[in-house]
């Protein structure tokens, strides 16, 4: 009886196809990727059923929770003017590298008095900075309304756009906090923003 | 996989040099490795679920003389309590008040049942009701947007947020929910 030969197979296998794969979706993934930024306030939002999605530009998002605000607002253009401008109103002078290294800073909740000492903190000391939020207090005047007139202006003079605002509040948080934040938008006459959700599971 | 050549260089018999043929196929696992890897770490830092957004539109306050007369028969108060409890009636103060939950067959339920009350009821027109929201200082900002996603759910286009006063804060008190 003759015996039936098996060939020996090799064992190296054609990766070109898997390599495509890869590299396609690679590609896909760098350019739909908008890295995720770290919240430096942990705020908890709540859900609803709406579907609209945040727009990416155009937009400051004011964080509430813990008796803390956070103001953050897109663009880094737009930063770097606000920042020159809030220096201009409160008498402070902010250097063009400070200009430049804020401008990199999605969010942040120190007072104008503590701006200085926090841009000049790399990433990760301002992860562990202990930021006490924006000072809000009943004058017409405070931090955040400054903030906040002070970043339409910008917006309308380099954009020529309307800034619309989003609050993301944090869920278990009590009602005056939130109210504390809108009672400064109605007195500007901002009478429409937006709310952060997240999308309810029904 | 990784494969190296060992047929050993020089000792070319009777001095003919043959140039080598290499083979054109390149070894891509190397490559397949890298192109995971980069794969893996920007599936890792994309933020895949984008937040959504829940338009809010507040009542214009620059003008406090021009008062839109409100039909009082049309309206529902509700009230924003502690521990997630709702406190709502139909019409003028001291009409009598209902406690409520949020929920499916909480406010949602009154909501569209009074809805439909008083389109029976009213005629004309503008037979819509209008919701006044009035949050308490007790209630929490999720109260809040719920109370906005229910009456996006069912529909009530007229509603207002106003400020809580004395009397409904007593009223809250009244029935343990402050």
């Amino acid at each position: 009886m003759a015996r039936v030969k098996i060939p020996r197979k090799s064992t190296a296998l054609d990766m070109t196809a898997m390599c495509d794969v890869a590299f396609l979706l690679l590609t896909f993934f760098i350019l739909t990727a908008k890295l995720r930024t770290e919240d430096p306030l942990h705020v908890d939002i709540p859900a609803s059923s709406q579907v609209l999605v945040v727009p990416d530009d155009n937009i400051a998002t004011l964080s509430v929770g813990h008796n803390k605000i956070f103001f953050g607002i897109e663009g880094t253009d737009v930063r770097k003017a606000l920042l020159e401008e809030m220096g201009t109103q409160y008498k402070t002078h902010f250097t063009p590298e400070e200009l430049q290294r804020f401008s990199v800073i999605p969010t942040f909740g120190v007072p104008m008095s503590q701006l200085h000492q926090f841009i000049a903190l790399d990433e990760e000391g301002r992860k562990t900075f202990n930021q006490p939020g924006i000072p809000v207090d009943t004058t017409a005047n405070n931090e955040l309304a400054s903030w906040i007139y002070q970043a339409r202006l910008v917006q309308k003079n380099l954009k020529n756009q309307d800034l619309r605002f989003a609050i993301k509040g944090n869920a278990k948080d009590e009602y005056t906090q939130y109210k504390q934040v809108v009672d400064i938008f109605q007195k500007q006459g901002i009478n429409k923003f937006s709310l952060i959700t997240s999308l309810k599971s029904k | 996989m990784a494969e190296l050549d060992t047929s050993g260089g020089g000792k070319h018999k009777g001095g003919k040099i043959r140039s080598k043929k290499a083979s054109t196929r390149i070894d891509l696992t190397a490559m397949v490795d890298l192109a995971f890897l980069l794969i893996t770490f920007f599936i890792m830092t994309t933020t895949l679920a984008k937040p959504k957004a829940m338009d809010m539109v507040m009542p214009d306050k620059s003008h406090p003389d021009v008062q839109l007369p409100v039909p009082e028969t049309r309206t529902m108060t509700v009230l924003l309590g502690s521990n997630d409890k709702i406190e709502w009636w139909i019409g003028p103060a001291g009409s009598p008040t209902h406690t409520d939950n949020f929920g499916k067959d909480g406010i949602r339920k009154s909501l569209v049942e009074q809805d439909k009350k008083i389109q029976a009821t009213h005629g004309g027109k503008d037979n819509y009701m209008i919701v006044l929201v009035k949050p308490s200082d007790k209630s929490t900002y999720k109260d809040f947007v719920n109370m906005i996603d229910e009456m996006n759910i069912a529909g009530i286009q007229s509603r207002a947020i106003i400020d809580i006063t004395k009397p409904e804060i007593a009223l809250l008190q009244r029935d343990g929910l402050y």
